[in-house]
C-alpha cells in the first residue's frame, strides 16, 4: 500500500490550554449544581414556614467582600503574568505568579476567618452543612488554583520560557474561579 | 508551546536502533510496574475495558440473582436486608460500572489513533482517572456490601459510600478530560472537524457531555456527604441519597453514556458496505442529538411527568402542557431522532447508489453485527424510556424502567464488544474469530430481549421495581425467569468473549495485518499492534477516509503504469 506523505510537526494546537478551559467547564457545572440546589433547598425551607438562616447567625459579609474584590484583582495579576511571558520577562512573570499565589492563600485565610466568625457548628441544622460543603468546594477549586500556578512557574522557571500556554492556560482558570466565587458571594453570602 | 505528554520509554526507542539493543524480558513485578504506570493510551483504554467486562459480568450475576429473588414474588431467597444493596448495586454497576468505562476505555485507546496523534492528550490523567474510577468502584462495592449505600444502615459505610462514589466520578471526568482534548487539539494535518472519525466525533461529544453531568452528580455528592455525616437534614439521610443522585443512573441520562455506541455504528457501516459515507454533517448531527441527553442530567430531571388526558390539548391549558411537553420532547424525543437518524443514513449507504455499485459485496462483520444489535437494543431501550413519564400509564416505579435501562446498559455493552472485535488488531496484532462471534453477537441480542423485554410486560402489570415482593394476574414466574435466563446468557456472552480474545491475542496464528477490514480511517495506516507512539510520521490527511484516498492514488498509478 502507498503511504500518505510525511506532515510537517504538527502545528501547536494549546492541548493545555483546552484541557484547561474543559476542566473550568467542569467548575462552572460543579458550582452552578452547587448553588441550585442551595436556591431550591432554600425556597424550600422558606415554602415550609421556617427559617434558613439560623437565629443567632451572622454571616461576616466584609471578609467576603475582600474575598470576592481579591479573586478578580488576582485575575489581573495572573493576566500579567501572561503579558510579561509572551515577553520572556522572568523576572515580571516569577513575580506575578508569586503574587497570585500569595493572594490565593490570603483568600483561603479569609475563609477562615468567615468560618471563625460565625462559629456555626457543621451539625447544627442543614443549613450549616450545604453552607461548609459549598464553601469548602470553592476553598478546594482555591487550593487547586494554587498548585497549578505554583505548577505554572516551576516549569517558566525551570527554563521553559516558550511554555507560555500554561501560563495562559492558569489565568483562564483564575478567571472562570472569579466569575463563579461572584456567583456564590451573590447567592450564599449576599442573598444567603 | 504544545505540551505532549509522551511515554519516556517512546523517546528511548525512538532513538535507539533493534540492533543496538539487547531485549530482554522484563519479570513479573516490572511488567506489572510497567502495566499500572504506562501513559501508553493502548495499555490504559486495555485496562479500562478489562476491568470493565469484570463489572459487566457481575452486574450480570447480580441480574440472576435478583431474578430468582423475583421468581415466586415472595422475597425468601436473598436475605430481605441485602436486597436493597443488590438492587443498587445492580444499577451502580450498569451505569458507572460498564456503560461509561467501556465505552471511554476503547475511545482512549483507538481516538488517538483516529485522530492521527501520537499520544492521548494528558495519558497520566487517563491513567490517575482510572485508578481513581477503579477504587471508587471497588470502595463502593465493599460499602454496599457492608450495608452503606442507599437506605444503608451502617452509617460509616453509607458515609464510605459517598465518598467512593464521589473519587469514582471524579475518575471519569479525568479520563473524559483527556478524550475530549485528544479530538479537539491533537488531530493530524488536515484531519478538520468535519473529517474526524465518527467513533471520535462520537466520544468527544459524550465525554463533553461527561463534563457537564459528573460534575453535577459530584456537587449532589459532596451534598449528602456533609448532611449525611453530620446533621442528616436536609437530604433526607441513607434513604435520600438513591432519589438525589438518581437523576444520573437512569434514562433519559443514560443515552448519554450511550453516544459512542451510535459513532461506533456509523463508523462500520461505510467499511461494510465499502463506500464513502454520504452526508456526513447529518451523520455528525444525529449523533450529537443523541448528546443532548446531557441537558436532562444537568438539569437533574429524573423523569418528566406528561399529563395525558386523551382529550387533546386546548387554548387554555396549551401554556401548561407546553411546558411538560418541551423537556419531555427534548430530553426524550430529540435523543431517539438522533439514533433514527444515524440508522437512516446508514441504511442510505447500505443501498447501491448505482448497478456498478450493486456487484460490492458487503462484508458484515461480527463487529458489525455486536454493533448493529447493540444499536438496536438501544433504540428499543429509548423507545420504552419514551413511555415512562407518561404518567397515565402508571410505569413508574415499575419493573418497566429496569428494563429500559438493561436494554440500553446491555445494548451499549454489545456495542462496545463489537467495538473490542474490530480494533483488536490494533490491541494485539490478531483478530478475534469471527464464525464464533457471530453466534456470541447474536445470543447477546437474544440475552438482552430476555432480560429487558419481560420486565415491559410485567411493568404493564405493576410488578414494582427494586422489590422482591409483587402480586398481579399474569404469568408472573414466567416474566421473571425468562429475565433470570436472560441475564445469565449475558454471562455467558462475556465469558466466552473474554476467553476468544485471550486465546487469539496469545495464538502463534497469523498476523491480522495493517487493516484486515478495509477500514476507512487513519487507524489502519498503522501496524498491528500499533507501536507506542501510534505512528512513526504523522500523516497528512486529505478527505475523511484517508486510507480510501490512498487506494484511489495507488489504483490511478497503476492505470498509467498499464498505459
Amino acid at each position: 500500500m502507498y503511504a500518505l506523505p510525511a506532515a510537517a510537526a504538527p502545528p501547536p494546537r494549546r492541548q493545555v490550554l483546552v484541557g484547561t478551559a474543559l476542566a473550568s467547564m467542569a467548575t462552572i457545572m460543579l458550582v452552578g449544581g452547587m448553588l441550585a440546589i442551595w436556591i431550591l433547598q432554600r425556597e424550600r425551607a422558606r415554602d415550609a414556614g421556617g427559617t434558613w438562616l439560623p437565629e443567632g447567625t451572622t454571616i461576616p459579609e466584609v471578609p467576603a467582600n475582600v474575598m470576592l474584590i481579591g479573586v478578580w484583582s488576582l485575575c489581573v495579576f495572573a493576566q500579567w503574568a501572561v503579558y510579561s511571558a509572551r515577553r520572556a520577562d522572568r523576572a515580571h512573570t516569577a513575580l506575578a505568579l508569586g503574587i497570585v499565589g500569595l493572594m490565593t492563600l490570603a483568600l483561603i485565610n479569609a475563609q477562615a476567618y468567615v468560618y471563625a466568625q460565625m462559629e456555626l457548628p457543621i451539625a447544627d441544622g442543614g443549613y450549616a452543612g450545604m453552607f461548609y460543603a459549598i464553601t469548602g468546594t470553592m476553598v478546594a477549586l482555591f487550593v487547586v488554583g494554587l498548585v497549578f500556578s505554583a505548577i505554572s512557574a516551576f516549569r517558566f522557571l525551570g527554563g521553559r520560557i516558550a511554555d507560555r500556554e500554561i501560563i495562559a492556560a492558569n489565568a483562564l482558570y483564575w478567571y472562570v474561579l472569579a466569575t463563579v466565587f461572584s456567583a456564590v458571594w451573590l447567592i450564599v453570602y449576599v442573598a444567603k | 508551546m504544545s505540551t505532549t505528554d509522551i511515554a519516556p520509554d517512546t523517546v528511548a526507542n525512538a532513538t535507539l536502533t533493534e540492533s543496538s539493543v539487547t531485549t530482554r524480558e522484563p519479570g513479573a513485578t516490572a511488567a506489572l510496574a510497567m502495566w499500572i504506570t504506562s501513559s501508553d493510551s493502548k495499555v490504559i483504554g486495555r485496562t479500562f475495558v478489562g476491568a470493565s467486562f469484570l463489572a459487566l459480568v457481575a452486574c450480570a450475576v447480580l441480574g440472576v440473582l435478583l431474578g430468582l429473588e423475583r421468581v415466586d414474588g415472595s422475597d425468601t431467597l436473598l436475605d430481605a436486608s441485602a436486597i436493597p444493596q443488590m438492587f443498587a448495586a445492580f444499577r451502580i454497576g450498569l451505569v458507572w460500572g460498564v456503560m461509561i468505562p467501556f465505552l471511554l476505555g476503547v475511545a482512549i485507546a483507538i481516538v488517538p489513533l483516529q485522530v492521527g496523534a501520537r499520544s492521548l492528550a494528558f495519558p497520566r490523567l487517563a491513567l490517575a482517572g482510572f485508578w481513581a474510577w477503579f477504587a471508587g468502584l471497588v470502595l463502593v462495592v465493599i460499602s454496599l456490601a457492608a450495608n452503606g449505600g442507599p437506605g444503608g444502615g451502617d452509617a460509616d459505610f453509607v458515609d464510605l459510600f459517598l465518598a467512593a462514589h464521589g473519587l469514582l466520578v471524579c475518575g471519569l471526568a479525568a479520563a473524559a478530560v483527556s478524550v475530549a482534548t485528544t479530538v479537539l487539539a491533537t488531530r493530524a494535518p488536515g484531519l478538520r472537524m468535519s473529517r474526524v472519525p465518527f467513533f471520535a466525533w462520537s466520544a468527544m461529544i459524550a465525554s463533553i457531555g461527561l463534563l457537564l453531568v459528573l460534575p453535577v452528580v459530584l456537587g449532589v455528592l459532596i451534598y449528602l456527604y456533609v448532611d449525611h455525616h453530620n446533621a442528616r437534614a436536609l437530604f433526607g439521610g441513607n434513604v435520600g441519597i438513591g432519589s438525589w443522585i438518581g437523576f444520573a443512573l437512569t434514562q433519559p441520562a443514560t443515552y448519554l453514556f450511550a453516544v459512542p455506541a451510535v459513532g461506533l455504528t456509523a463508523e462500520l457501516v461505510p467499511v461494510t458496505f465499502r463506500k464513502r459515507m454520504p452526508l456526513r454533517v447529518a451523520v455528525y448531527t444525529g449523533i450529537s442529538l443523541v448528546g443532548i441527553a446531557a441537558l436532562s442530567a444537568v438539569t437533574q430531571q429524573a423523569d418528566h411527568d406528561l399529563p395525558w388526558s386523551g382529550s387533546g390539548l386546548s387554548v387554555d391549558d396549551f401554556g401548561n402542557k407546553f411546558d411538560d411537553m418541551l423537556p419531555y420532547a427534548l430530553f426524550t424525543l430529540v435523543p431517539i431522532l438522533g439514533v433514527v437518524m444515524v440508522m437512516f443514513l446508514g441504511a442510505v449507504a447500505a443501498r447501491p447508489a448505482s448497478d456498478a455499485e450493486a456487484w460490492v459485496r458487503p462484508r458484515i462483520t461480527a463487529a458489525f453485527v455486536f454493533a448493529f444489535f447493540g444499536l438496536g437494543m438501544l433504540l428499543v431501550g429509548m423507545l420504552g424510556g419514551a413511555l415512562v413519564p407518561i404518567t397515565d400509564l402508571g410505569l413508574q416505579g415499575t419493573v418497566f424502567e429496569e428494563g429500559v435501562v438493561v436494554y440500553v446498559a446491555y445494548g451499549t455493552a454489545l456495542a462496545g464488544l463489537g467495538a473490542v472485535a474490530y480494533w483488536s488488531p490494533k490491541w494485539t496484532g490478531k483478530l478475534i474469530p469471527d464464525k464464533p462471534l457471530f453466534g456470541l453477537a447474536t445470543l447477546g441480542m437474544v440475552a438482552t430481549v430476555l432480560a429487558a423485554l419481560p420486565y415491559y410486560v410485567a411493568g404493564f402489570a405493576d410488578q414494582p421495581a427494586a422489590s422482591g415482593v409483587y402480586d398481579y394476574d399474569g404469568p408472573s414466574g414466567l416474566w421473571n425467569t425468562l429475565v433470570t435466563i436472560g441475564h445469565a446468557l449475558m454471562a455467558v456472552v462475556v465469558l466466552a468473549f473474554i476467553g476468544l480474545w485471550l486465546r487469539s491475542s496469545r495464538s502463534s496464528g497469523d498476523d491480522a495485518g495493517d487493516d484486515p477490514w478495509g477500514g476507512q480511517t487513519l487507524e489502519w495506516l498503522t501496524t498491528s499492534p500499533a507501536p507506542t507512539d501510534n505512528f512513526l510520521e504523522v500523516p497528512t490527511v486529505m478527505s475523511p477516509e484517508p486510507v480510501l484516498d490512498l487506494l484511489g492514488a495507488e489504483h490511478a498509478d497503476r492505470g498509467r503504469s498499464a498505459r
